[in-house]
């Protein structure tokens, strides 16, 4: 069966009323939260983990994709109203969408975004129904190294490409192996990390150690440093485009998607580099060069559309390969999880209503997007005035519940409130969460796929490299590893981009306060 | 990439709000004590603590008693030796870095200042908010428990309003209780004043 015909059935899916609905509110709850301040996606769908008890995966996935998109619609909202960008792939909304709504022109720049995202979130998800199937095919007969050979690479990258510290992002990643390796091992039943306690045997569940992290280290830091007045938002009128913005910014929204669609496919960070890159291209290619830096329409519609296709990409590897390059893959992998479902090559053959259906919501979701955003808006605005501390009051109430919800047991909050503080502390001290979320989620995995191509190689290392596929990861493994030393090696190029040698500079230094890297902030 | 600065009616409160955040601001300058050197480098106490965990980690995996249960050539400690070993690594390499200079970036953030010291106090009363609320889930049922946690929660991140709080609290909390227990089939204890309603 082709990929139309698997796309139509996946319509057939998504277009029943309940997962109709389900998209809707996903779509809803996601730029709400979006827009609220210091809750990104991460934190959305971790703390709406635990209807995943209640719903059927097919529809807590739609539900998930929608608060995917929604949010990072949101998001954008935020950074033009209100110039304090949480989520990294708002960042460069910020650069050109905040001067435009302080000169009177907000409501055109959150149209540029809303169509921007329509844009970007089409043509991503329309290579997504391209490429999927393919790299699911190629990958199929992948076995234990091959498995293996991708979540090391997950690791890597999500430690040396994210954040500004290697180290620090390394020892992050080992605090979350640590954690996953809490419990009975799973190949012999040994008790390891337990210390005796038949609460830990069971191993921490991912659902705590997600909402922990996110949720309840975030809302702790935010509670450690709140502002004693919050930023006023700009306020705004319904979007709206006139000709001439028009005729400025089809292109931009055209050009997004091929920036942002490969970067969110790769373990580079999701939305950050694409959104810079783009604003670096539009600003290149840009008539009005005056503008920029004063609002810039061009600015803003690029970059968005890029971030929506980087969504897009992003679930390519997630659902093809089981490769998480962001915070929200990683998780809703832990969702997966939850499901007892493996995303993988295979998940295309043995899913294929759940996968189709899915697919097929994100156009759903686009339209729904684009449909109640543009009217909406001002309401959206309106969430930014929101009293913060009922906003972070809120989050630590869902987290409890989320945690609660897990098994219905007191000690969960308290394990909850601890990795919580442990959050706390990593964002005090610069550790990014995301890699400790996919040691908690990848670890387990990982090990038990080492161990089975050990096994099938009867104990010999090389048993790990006989598969072209893993000689192929295992090169770019050890390329990411390399890259500063052979970017010092290489010869400087004085006519690079000028946003280039930037964007990739940023994980090596590891005290250059350089750029703002919120990567591990998308939370 | 960086945050142009808020509006100027923020910029009094807080002298720089976005750039260098690798830098502390909120270290006073007053050199050569040893009190001013520890919390300029409290940072090692992370390097420490990673340290535990590792030395933790490692005697856990060596302490296992596998001669029964070992299945393929990698058995329940290699893993876990692996991961003890990196995080004692880690401190080190991490130390040295702090040693050299290095300081992680705090995190920013919409709601966040970080040009003031940070606020213990609220942190604890939220914890202890959370620890109380969750100790009284099992006695008072779910939605009276809840309710306390976000009127607690509330009242300690700075909210003092006495007739609002109360009633958004016990709406949220009644309102979830409803959506997971009766809806979503996610089974939360009702506690006594389910049992009178």
């Amino acid at each position: 069966m082709n990929a139309l015909d698997s796309l139509l059935d996946g319509f057939g899916t998504a277009l029943t009323p309940l997962n109709l609905l389900w998209a809707a509110v996903g779509v809803l709850l996601g730029t709400a939260i979006g827009v609220l301040p210091g809750i990104g996606p991460a934190m959305a769908v971790a703390l709406l983990l635990p209807v995943t008890y209640g719903l059927d995966p097919t529809g807590a996935f739609i539900m998930f994709a929608g608060i995917y998109y929604g949010a990072m619609f949101g998001g954008s909202t935020t950074s033009i109203l209100l110039n304090t960008p949480g989520e990294s792939a708002a960042v460069v909304a910020a650069m050109e969408g905040n001067p435009m709504a302080k000169s009177g022109r907000g409501a055109q720049a959150l149209a540029a975004a809303a169509v921007g995202h329509f844009a970007g979130g089409m043509v991503g998800t329309l290579l997504l129904v391209a490429l999927a199937p393919t790299v699911a095919d190629l990958a199929v007969d992948i076995g234990a190294p091959d498995y293996f050979a991708i979540m090391v690479l997950a690791f890597i990258a999500v430690t040396s490409v994210l954040g500004s510290s290697r180290i620090r992002g390394l020892a992050s990643l080992l605090i979350g192996l640590t954690i996953g390796l809490i419990g009975l091992d799973q190949m012999t039943g040994q008790q390891r990390l337990t210390f005796g306690s038949l609460h830990l045997a069971d191993g921490v569940d991912v659902v705590i150690v997600a909402v922990g992290l996110f949720a309840i280290g975030e809302a702790l830091w935010v509670a450690a440093h709140l502002r004693r007045r919050p930023p006023e938002p700009i306020p705004v009128g319904r979007p709206w485009l006139g000709r001439a913005d028009l005729r400025r910014t089809w292109k931009s929204w055209a050009r997004g998607p091929f920036i942002g669609f490969p970067f969110g496919a790769i373990p580079a960070g999701g939305a950050e580099i694409p959104t810079f890159l783009s604003y670096v291209t539009e600003k290149r290619l840009s008539k009005h060069k005056d503008e920029w830096g004063k609002g810039a329409i061009e600015g803003v519609a690029g970059p968005e559309s890029a971030a929506s296709a980087s969504a897009a990409g992003t679930l390519v590897s997630m659902l093809t390969l089981g490769l998480p390059t962001t915070a929200v893959a990683a998780v809703m992998l832990a969702a997966f999880q939850q499901y007892g479902i493996q995303p993988g090559p295979l998940l295309f053959e043995r899913e294929p209503d759940l996968v189709w259906g899915l697919i097929a919501s994100l156009f759903v979701g686009m339209v729904l997007l684009l449909a109640l955003n543009l009217p909406l808006a001002p309401v959206w605005a309106k969430l930014l005035r929101v009293p913060r501390p009922y906003l972070y009051a809120g989050i630590m109430f869902f987290a409890a519940v989320g945690a609660y919800a897990v098994g219905g047991e007191v000690i969960d909050l308290v394990l909850l409130l601890v990795i919580g503080l442990i959050g706390f502390g990593m964002r005090r001290y610069g550790l990014p969460v995301l890699p400790a979320v996919i040691g908690v989620i990848l670890g387990p995995a990982a090990e038990q796929q080492l161990r089975r191509a050990l096994q099938i190689s009867d104990g010999r290392v090389t048993g790990l490299v006989n598969t072209p596929f893993s000689v192929t990861v295992y090169a770019v493994v050890v390329l990411l590893l390399a890259w500063p030393l052979l970017r010092k090696a290489l010869p400087r190029r004085t006519t690079a981009p000028a946003g280039a040698p930037e964007a990739s500079e940023a994980p090596e230094a590891s005290e250059t306060p350089g750029p703002r890297t919120p990567s591990d902030r998308g939370v | 990439m960086t945050t142009p600065p808020t509006p100027a009616s923020e910029s009094g409160a807080q002298p720089s709000p976005s750039p260098a955040p690798g830098t502390r601001p909120t270290t006073p300058r007053t050199p050569r004590t040893a009190r001013s050197w520890l919390r300029d480098h409290s940072e090692l106490g992370v390097g420490a603590l990673l340290l535990a965990l590792g030395v933790l980690v490692l005697t856990d995996a060596l302490t296992m008693d596998v001669d029964i249960t070992q299945r393929g050539p990698v058995g329940p400690k290699t893993v876990p030796v692996v991961v003890g070993i990196g995080l004692l690594l880690v401190a080190v390499l991490l130390t040295v870095d702090v040693l050299r200079g290095g300081r992680g970036q705090a995190e920013t953030g919409e709601d966040v200042d970080l040009g003031e010291p940070a606020d213990w106090r609220t942190v604890l009363l939220l914890s202890g908010v959370f620890l109380g609320s969750a100790v009284l889930i099992d006695p008072l049922g779910f939605p009276a428990a809840g309710a306390l946690l976000f009127w607690g929660a509330a009242y300690a991140l700075g909210s003092r309003r006495v007739d609002r709080d109360p009633l958004i609290a016990a709406v949220l909390s009644l309102a979830t209780y409803a959506l997971f227990d009766k809806l979503l089939g996610v089974p939360l204890p009702g506690g006594p004043l389910m049992g009178v309603l």
